[in-house]
Order: C-alpha cells, then structure tokens, then sequence
C-alpha cells in the first residue's frame, strides 16, 4: 500500500472524529423526536470552553470534560425551549446556534482580546499503540478521542437497541403518545436525550480545538454541525450508518486535502467544495427513503 | 346484589373545559368481575370521565376511590400503578417497534433491555390469558383488530384489574368484534372489571351486566341489563320522550334537486364508508342526516362536494348525472357547500374579501386580472347582507367562528344555489350564530332550494328537517317525516340496533 492511501486512511479517521461525535449527538436528540439545529453553535461553544479550561487548567482533559458538560447545558437550554415551552424546533435549535456562536465569540474577546494569531495550545497528542509497523502503524497512530469516538458508535446502538432507556427514546420520537400512555415521561427522555446529545457535540467541538487544531479560531467549526444534520438523514437515523457517512465524508475531506497539494491546476475552492457536493450526491440518494422518526420536531403536549 | 367493595367508584367527578362542562356531578362506580357499560351520544361526556380515571386529564372536582382507598391518579403512570388500564379510540402503539418492545415499554427492569428474555416473558403471558399475538411482529405490520388485541394485552401485561374500553368496536370489522367479545367474557370470568365505552345499544346488551348512561355530561342513570330494554336506553340517551317538532311553514314539495343512488365510497384506508347510500332531497325541504359521528358523514360531505370520488354509484343534480364532477362544476351546477371544518372552507391568511371571491373567481377576473374593485364591492355587499362583523381586508383567520361561518354561508348561498349541502354548520358555534345559521338555512328552504342537513346535532336535526335520514355504518338504515320522529326510534336506528324494513319512507 503506498503512502498516499495510508495517509488518507488515517486522515480520514481524524477528518471524521467530530463528525461521528457530533452526528451521534445529534442522533439521540432525533431519536428521540426533536430536530437539534443547535449543533452547530453547540460544537463552537464546546470548542471555546474547551480551549479555555485546558488553557486555564493545563489539562486538555479537563477541557474535554468542560466542553461535554457546557454542550449538556445547552441542551439543558434547547430542551427548556423545544420540550417544555413547545417552542418550533428550527426557531429555538437556530436560535441557540446564533446564541452560542454569540457567546462564544464575547467571551473570546473578553478572554483573549484580538491577537494578531489565534492563541494555541499543546495539543493532544496521537497514540501509537501500533508503533512503526509498517501500514497499519501510521494508521493506527491517532487521537485517543478518535478512539473514544469509535468505540461510542456501538455503545450508543446498545443504548438505543438494548437498554429500557433506549427503548423510550425510540418510543418517544415515533410515538410520544403511546410512551406517555405507557407511563414514560416523555419530558424526562427528551430532556435527558438532548443533555446527552449536546454534550457528545461539545465533545466533537472540544476535538478540534484541542486535538486536530491545538487552537481557536473563529471558523473553526466550518459549518460541521450541518454536515452532521445531513449525515444523519443519509444514515438513516441508524448508529452504524451514520458511522460510514461520517467515515464517506471524511474520506473526501482528507482527499480534497490532498490533492489541493497535488498541483492540479485548479482553484483550490474547488477542491473545498469536493465533500460537501459529494454529501449533496449521497443524501439525494439515500434521502429519498428516509424514514423520520414520526414524532420529529412536533412538540408534545398532553390534552 | 350489592358488592361488598367496588372495583372503583367515582364521586360526583366534574370537569370543565372553557365554557364546556364535559363531566357535571358524575357518579359511578364498577363491581368486581362485570362488564359495565358507559352509554351516552357523542359528547357526553363518557370518554373524557374514563380519561379522568385514566389519569391523562384532571377533574376539576371529585374523587375516586379504588378499591376502597381514596386515589389521587395525576398521570396513566399512577393509573397503571392502580391496576387500571385503558385502551383509547387512537391506540397508543408505536409502529416502528415490535409488539415486545411496545409491551415492554415503559416497564421498569433495569438498564438493560434483553430483548430475548423480554420476548419470551411477553409469549408466556399471552399463552396465559389466551391472547394470540405474535411477539416478534412489527406493530406496524397488524391489522386493527390485532393492535388492539396488543393494546388489551399490553394492559393486562401490566397486571390490570380494571379494563378501560373506549369504543372499541368502532374500528373493529364485526367478525372482530365476535372475538373480542369472547375475549372479554374469558377475562371478566378470571376476575377482570372492564368499563365498555360505547353508544351501540345491541353492543351493550350483548355483552355488559350493568349499564350507566351519560347525556350531556351528566349521569342519566345505571341500570341492570337484565331490568332494561333497548327502548329505555335509547330513551335515557337521547333524553327526550318526544320531541313534537312539527315544521311550521311546511309547504308543498317539488321535484328531487339532490339524487342520491347506490353510493359506493371508500375511506382513506380504502374501507368502505359508504355502502351502497341513497336518498334525495326535494325542492323546498330540508332533508337531515343524523347518525352518531364516523358512520360516513364525512365521506359523504366530500363525495357530494366531489372531492372524494364514489366507486359506485349515481349523484344527480337536477336531473343531471354529475358523479364523477369536479368541486367546481358541482359548483357551477348550482350546489353550495358548508363544509365540515370551516377552517377549511377558507383560506386563513387571505382577506375576508379575497374568500369570498375565491369560490367562483372567474366572474372577479377581467384579462386574466383580478377586478379588485368588484371584489370589493362584493365584499362590502355580502358583509352588510350577512351582518359579518369583519371589514373586506381582515385576514380572515382573525374571525370568530360564528363570523367565518357566515362569511362561509354568504359565499355559499349569494348565488342562489338550487341545492345547499350544509355540515355540522353550528358545530362550535354560540347560540346567537347558530341561531343565525338555522334562520339562514331555513330561508334557502322557503326560497325553494333542496336543503341537506348533515348534523351529529340531534336537537339540531329536529328543529330544521322536514324528513330525517339515519345513517349508520355507511347506509341509510331508515327515513321518517319529522312528525313521526321520536327519541326511542330514532336512538334505535343511530345506534344501529334497527333497520326500518322498506328501508325509505316518502
């Protein structure tokens, strides 16, 4: 195997670590019948505090724990919105999106001031269980979240598909008056559902700034809150789906990287664009037999 | 026999909605081990009073007692709790997930859910109270009659003393209904209560101990099957001995404007709603449907606004064949329409004065443009005739209901329509518009127009018919002139327990 595909492959599992973090995140909140666009200024908000508690602490893990507990807490906030107040899921999700980026940026200034360089951090660094076999060494050489990520994708199948909780999250987004006639909180799941899935989207925000980037910036999310909103509906709102169209848009991504650097004359926006048109293919694909959870973005009120 | 202790009782339960008192003083109580019934029309007040012992609403006052403890029941959490469960009109499954998992649902057993043992304690339950059900299923696979055997089990799954029906047989095909019956005689002699929420009176006798009957939110009274006829029940649910209505002004009648023959009409599931229906309406009467809601009203407002297209069938219009014609031919035919919901005979967002031009726009069109100063006068016009409170550019969403009914009436009847199809048109309404409504619908009958009155409103359909059809099931099961109306036949006919033998009486 040469090594421009080794370096792909393990490009791509970085590419996509906040990917499958976010789209997990993100899948528990549909799952369980409420539409997340919060996510996108969720991963941001996990990014900031992120940054800023290991900086503050002088442990990335501590910032890590800081991102997934301030994404619960926008959660906390969406559910208040979207669950308790039957707010309309797009107005309340964007608005969060448009609050936290918001927050986000104030508190940077508050913090930082305007530097010339976006301040930076030792960054995590990869492991490398593997040593220096050859292939399979550099790619196993990755981010312990990279690890954590992947091995959440089955946990979270055996939360939806094997634990009673679970079972009310499915039962809840499909058919919440069932659930409450069954004698399921429906608050209580989706509450719980949105706290959860935010907080694995502050985790995927909290990835990039303290492990690909070392850094904040003010794009530093790129719109992959979104990506994930899509990756969603092209997997189906299954786990291990998902996880390949994380893995697909990863995959592109990583290429793109690539052969912006392959001295293709072409505009290098060209190749940016490459996953983003390549995600746009797929979901009209498999889009077209996307099957919602039944109760997604209707707010449930008894009576 | 008085039982030592009741199963559960409930003390002068009240409950209010808005204005609405759903529940005024109601009193009740079941025996262990019976089949009780709740009798009463639409709106009576029996589905909201199970509601409440249900736990899905709270009484505004009351109290209910389970067997013998006072029970405080917030939630269907605490009901269950209670060993109370119910099975609603809308069942309460979920279709994505499998009869296991919706059995389960809700049940406490720790974190893990072990699908395997899970199922198999579903299988063995089921074989125990006789329930056929296939575990692994996906509700969404079921027949209605099997997902209502899901939701019996999924009750009695949950250790239910006490079963709560809410009109189960109204979704049930009657070879269902022959099953269901035995299921219940098999549970109530193991020493289940059930509650049987019905307003079928040959159901009732068939297969309850005791009936109480409810009508207009009160508590008409309890009896025992054995000490009633069907002829007492349908008396205590109508609730009038007899009504005496004689059309003053009854006038000469002329030739069938609205013929009716053999209409055929499938429902969105592709059930049959209408079975075979006829009936006509003549020049200068009013012809009411009554029946108990859902026995194809509504299917038969859209097939005579040609919205739903018959299967089979003749609809004429003044000699005219016009069964397969679009609304607006129907429209241009000479037939106005009061639909059933009258948020949907308008278009909310636009103005009052654009909904009343909406229905016939080619005559507010000059070169393809919209003659707004016609529209206008039009609007100013038919407000001052109808006496809508509302000016031409009101949103007409922002209208009362009795307001947006006239605007409806005023579009539908300007233009001097040879046959109105009015239904439910003072559903909602409060006494001055329905009155107003009424008074409308009268007028078009004196003008010389064949008037059809489609009302679940049975005082309604007496004040206004000259001849009243029952429908029940899809079919018109009798027609009598007003005159000869009377609670007793009437109840009869609605509640299907009879069938007058010619069919139609002139």
């Amino acid at each position: 195997m040469d090594i421009f595909l080794i370096g792909l492959i393990a490009a791509t599992l970085r590419v996509a670590t906040p990917l499958i973090l976010g789209t997990l995140g993100e899948l528990f909140c549909e799952r369980a019948g409420i539409l997340n666009l919060g996510i996108e200024g969720i991963m941001f908000f996990g990014a900031f505090v992120g940054f800023v508690v290991a900086g503050a602490s002088g442990s990335l893990w501590l910032g890590v724990l800081a991102a997934i507990l301030a994404g619960a807490l926008a959660g906390l906030l969406m559910a208040f919105l979207a669950v308790q107040l039957g707010v309309n899921q797009h107005v309340s999700g964007l608005g969060i999106t448009l609050l936290l980026t918001g927050f986000s940026l104030f508190s940077f200034r508050l913090v930082f001031g305007e530097p010339r360089v976006p301040p930076s951090i030792d960054p995590f660094s990869r492991l490398s269980p593997l040593g220096e076999t050859p292939i399979l060494g550099p790619i196993f050489e990755q981010y312990a979240l990279t690890y954590i990520a992947l091995a959440i994708v089955p946990l979270v199948w055996w939360a939806l598909y094997r634990t009673s909780f679970g079972l009310q999250i499915r039962a809840v987004g499909e058919n919440p008056e069932a659930a409450d006639a069954a004698g399921v909180s429906v608050y209580r799941v989706r509450y719980a559902a949105l706290m959860i899935g935010s907080g694995l989207m502050g985790a995927a925000g909290a990835f990039l700034s303290l492990a690909q980037l070392g850094a904040f910036t003010y794009g530093i999310i790129a719109g992959r809150g979104w990506v994930c909103i899509a990756l969603i509906i092209f997997g189906n709102w299954e786990p291990i789906k998902v996880l390949w169209g994380a893995l697909l848009f990863g995959g592109v991504f990583a290429l793109q990287l690539r052969l912006q650097t392959s001295g293709l004359q072409l505009p290098y926006e060209v190749f940016l664009a490459l996953p983003y048109l390549v995600t746009i293919a797929a979901l009209t694909v498999a889009g077209r037999n996307a099957s919602y959870p039944a109760a997604l973005l209707k707010p449930y009120k008894r009576e | 026999m008085i039982p030592l202790m009741h199963a559960i009782e409930m003390r002068s339960v009240t409950k209010r909605f808005g204005a609405l008192l759903a529940n005024d003083n109601v009193n009740f109580d079941l025996a262990p081990g019976e089949i009780h019934a709740l009798l009463g029309e639409n709106g009576a007040g029996k589905t909201t009073l199970m509601r409440i012992l249900y736990g899905l609403y709270r009484a505004d006052s009351g109290e209910i007692v389970v067997g013998g403890q006072p029970a405080h029941i917030a939630s269907p959490k605490d009901a269950i709790g209670l060993g109370i469960g119910m099975v609603t009109q809308h069942f309460t499954l979920v279709p994505t997930l499998t009869v296991t998992e919706n059995v389960s649902l809700g049940q406490a057993g720790g974190l893990a859910f072990d699908p395997k043992a899970a199922r198999q304690k579903v299988a063995d339950s089921a074989a125990r109270f006789g329930i056929e059900i296939n575990p692994d299923a996906l509700v969404r696979h079921l027949s209605v009659g099997e997902r209502q055997r899901v939701e019996i089990f999924k009750a009695l799954y949950r250790n239910a003393r006490v079963l709560i029906l809410d009109e189960p047989t109204a979704v049930l095909v009657p070879q269902e209904v022959d099953v269901l019956f035995e299921t219940l005689r098999r549970l109530q002699s193991e020493g289940l209560s059930v509650i049987f929420i019905s307003h079928k009176l040959n159901e009732v006798m068939a297969v309850c101990q005791r009936i109480t009957v409810l009508r207009g939110g009160r508590a008409a009274g309890t009896v025992n099957k054995s000490a009633t006829t069907q002829k007492e029940l349908a008396r205590m649910m109508v609730g009038r001995e007899t009504f005496g209505v004689t059309k003053e002004g009854a006038r000469a009648q002329g030739e069938p404007l609205l013929r009716v023959d053999g209409l055929l009409v499938l429902d969105k599931k592709g059930w049959p709603a209408l079975k075979g229906l006829s009936f006509d309406v003549r020049a200068g009467e009013v012809l009411g449907i009554a029946g108990v809601s859902g026995n194809g009203q509504t299917e038969l407002t859209q097939a005579l606004a040609g919205t739903l297209k018959p299967k089979a069938g003749n609809l004429r219009v003044g000699g005219r064949n016009l069964t397969h014609a679009s609304p607006s031919q129907l429209a241009a035919a000479g037939v106005g329409r009061i639909p059933e919901d009258r948020h949907e005979g308008v278009v909310g967002e636009l103005t009052v004065a654009e909904n009343l031009a909406l229905e016939n726009l080619q005559d507010f069109t000059a070169n393809g443009m919209l003659d707004h100063r016609r529209i206008r006068e039009n609007a100013e016009k038919l407000i001052a005739e109808y006496q809508i409170k509302a000016a031409p550019t009101t949103r007409i969403r922002a209208l009362s209901g009795g307001n947006m009914q006239k605007a409806i009436l005023a579009r539908a009847l300007s233009r001097k329509p040879q046959v109105v199809i009015a239904a439910q048109p003072t559903r909602g309404l409060d006494v001055g518009a329905t009155d107003y409504v009424r008074g409308k619908l009268l007028e078009q009958r004196d003008r010389g127009a064949a008037v059809l009155l489609i009302s679940e409103d049975l005082d309604e359909i007496l004040a206004l018919s000259d001849r009243i059809a029952v429908i029940y099931e899809g079919r018109i099961v009798g027609i009598l002139r007003a005159g000869e109306a009377d609670a007793e036949l009437l109840g009869l006919l609605m509640s299907g327990a009879k069938e007058m033998a010619d069919g139609i009486k002139d």
